[in-house]
């Protein structure tokens, strides 16, 4: 009677995940095995691991996924440390999650206003007698906006984190002599790499695919596994294609996350 | 918090009414008579005065709906769910939706196609018109910033590649008219199946990359206009938009020739108001109609009557309304087979990835 009872409360979560992960999944999957003329074949994924095209596309997708990840970490380390410091934290750190309330898509067309040519940032530039420099479509100015949207998702779990550790521990490193370096270094760094890992996670694999900031600020020169897919299945109509990409980033989803999985029992217990 | 639960409900409740009343509005609207008329069409690409106009000389309703690409149309009509009675695609997916079966052939009787120029009536794509009548056509060339580039006159495609023109060329991102310009330049048929002509445009496309600042799509007339490079590829009623927000634009036609594309007017399976269709095609087709849409919109108008109405400035404009010579050495697309279209893509994605 009672187990009953319980499978009626999880049956919406049970039908929802059904529906909204594991078939869409599922659905990835089964278009992967489909040419454009809908026929069944295994070719899509010997062109994805064959062609020099595709190989270089995810090796560049993954390299930039790795500097705005790291871009990101840089940005964000010191920004949550200093906010646990602070006397207003939670106004702080709300601050820090407001741009995410703003569509991604007019953010990136209010740093196409600031970048372009005669835009805010050349103006400085030009009031300093720096010449016009072109910063649309570079490689940095691509990472600096992608890291620039992805700073409060990586800054959220690292600020949880920090404020986890038991202040005690602190005090006690400083009590037996260690420098406020050295606290850092062996103390408070080991202690937040749970929150580092999650916010790697989060902000790693949405970098591997992102499209419309490739084109918007990239000007299509870097060309990620994301633009692909966007293209295979808005332009090209090879959805088989998009799919194969689309089962290349999920498995890659998954080794992430099993990279950077922490253990519970390794965390010191408050 | 009981204070928030009546406020949410009755927020919910008062949208819901509001949902049921706009919807039952919508109903006795269209039930009335049954005079509706359901368009598919892409954005900002007819006047909106001239619906209403229509409306109120017909009495029927017209819903407009938009799209922004050939293939998300097709999706839409193919997979059903949709009552649209006109679409508007462009002339190899009228050959794609023919073979497709989604197309319902028009009455000829019932149409009046007499205000059309010869020259933009019985095309490869659709034989005789059975399926489709043009609205509006247009062609792929070069537009210019005059005063980013000086001291040269630009008519050919060959210039694009002139080292000097290092990072400041931007690309509209479509598959078939970068690989066509490029086949174009070699003297190719844009609709070559040829794999090795293709490869050759693929390697002369890599030679273009470094010209290459973006490959972007409809945000090229925002930064064309802003001046943010002096060169792009693009299509000509694109540039007629450009050239409207920034004066120093021209757009030019290459003498080499170029790919000149049709969009029509097309019925697809979906329809069910065929009175209200006839009626309608043949509203647009008058000379006042057209041409009233036709400065509107800013693409070239088939419709040899109203092309007589348009101002003296539009009409002369050569590189909008070509002369016979140029047009002749404009291309048409084909449809061409699936796989075909795939190697079209995969080569330019490669260009895309070229360093």
């Amino acid at each position: 009677m009672k187990k009953e009872f319980k499978f009626l409360y999880f049956a919406p979560y049970l039908l929802w995940l059904l529906l909204f992960v594991i078939a869409p999944v599922a659905l990835i999957f089964y278009y992967s095995f489909f040419n454009v003329n809908h026929q069944f074949t295994l070719n899509n994924y010997i062109t994805f691991f064959t062609s020099g095209t595709y190989l270089t596309m995810t090796a560049n997708s993954v390299w930039f996924a790795f500097l705005i990840t790291a871009m990101t970490l840089l940005i964000s380390y010191p920004m949550a440390y200093f906010i646990t410091k602070l006397k207003y934290r939670n106004l702080w750190i709300l601050l820090v999650i407001l741009p995410t309330w703003i569509n991604l898509l007019l953010k990136a067309y209010a740093f196409i206003g600031l970048f372009s040519h005669n835009g805010l940032v050349n103006q400085i530039f030009n009031f300093f007698g720096i010449p016009a420099q072109q910063l649309l479509f570079t490689n940095t100015s691509f990472i600096l906006v992608a890291a620039y949207i992805q700073i409060p998702f990586m800054v959220l779990p690292i600020y949880n984190s920090l404020l986890e550790i038991n202040p005690s521990l602190v005090q006690a490193s400083k009590d037996l002599g260690a420098t406020s370096w050295q606290t850092f270094k062996k103390i408070i760094i080991p202690l937040s790499i749970p929150g580092i890992k999650s916010g790697v996670q989060i902000v790693f694999i949405p970098s591997l695919s992102l499209f419309m900031l490739s084109r918007l600020i990239g000007g299509n020169k870097i060309i990620t596994l994301g633009t692909a897919v966007e293209e295979h299945f808005l332009t090209t109509m090879n959805w088989g294609m998009g799919s194969t990409i689309g089962v290349v980033l999920i498995i890659s989803m998954f080794i992430v996350t099993i990279l950077t999985h922490t253990s519970k029992k390794r965390r010191v217990a408050k | 918090m009981k204070r928030l639960t009546i406020i949410i409900s009755t927020i919910l409740i008062i949208c819901l009414g509001l949902a049921y009343g706009s919807k039952s509005l919508q109903k006795s609207s269209s039930n009335q008579n049954g005079k509706v008329l359901n368009i598919y069409n892409w954005g900002s690409y007819i006047d909106p005065n001239l619906i209403t106009k229509f409306e109120k000389e017909t009495g029927y309703h017209v819903n407009l709906e938009t799209f922004d690409s050939n293939e998300s149309m097709y999706t839409k009509v193919k997979q059903g769910g949709t009552n649209y009675d006109l679409v508007v695609p462009s002339e190899y997916m009228v050959a794609k939706m023919r073979q497709d079966h989604l197309l319902v052939k028009l009455d000829k009787r019932q149409l009046n196609l007499k205000n059309y120029g010869k020259a933009y009536l019985n095309k490869s794509f659709d034989p005789h018109n059975q399926y489709s009548v043009p609205y509006f056509w247009g062609t792929l060339g070069i537009v210019y910033n005059d005063q980013l580039i000086k001291g040269t006159t630009i008519n050919s495609w060959h210039q694009l590649w002139n080292p000097k023109y290092k990072d400041q060329i931007m690309l509209v991102d479509s598959a078939r008219d970068i690989m066509g310009l490029s086949l174009i330049s070699l003297h190719q048929s844009v609709n070559t199946t040829n794999r090795h002509q293709l490869d050759l445009a693929k390697d002369k496309l890599d030679q273009l990359s470094p010209n290459v600042k973006a490959i972007v799509a409809d945000e090229i007339k925002m930064y064309m206009a802003d001046g943010e490079a002096p060169l792009a590829v693009d299509w000509s009623g694109e540039a007629s938009e450009m050239m409207d927000q920034n004066p120093h634009l021209h757009y030019v036609l290459p003498k080499e020739g170029s790919n000149m594309w049709f969009d029509n007017w097309a019925i697809p399976k979906t329809a069910k108001h065929y009175k209200a269709i006839y009626t309608f095609l043949n509203f647009m087709s008058q000379p006042k109609n057209a041409v009233q849409n036709t400065e509107y919109v800013g693409y070239s108008t088939p419709n040899q009557a109203a092309y007589q109405l348009l101002p003296d400035k539009i009409k002369h404009d050569k590189q909008f309304y070509p002369s016979q010579a140029t047009l002749k050495k404009l291309q048409v697309y084909k449809n061409l087979s699936a796989t075909k279209v795939q190697e079209y893509n995969d080569l330019y994605l490669e260009f895309k990835m070229h360093r």
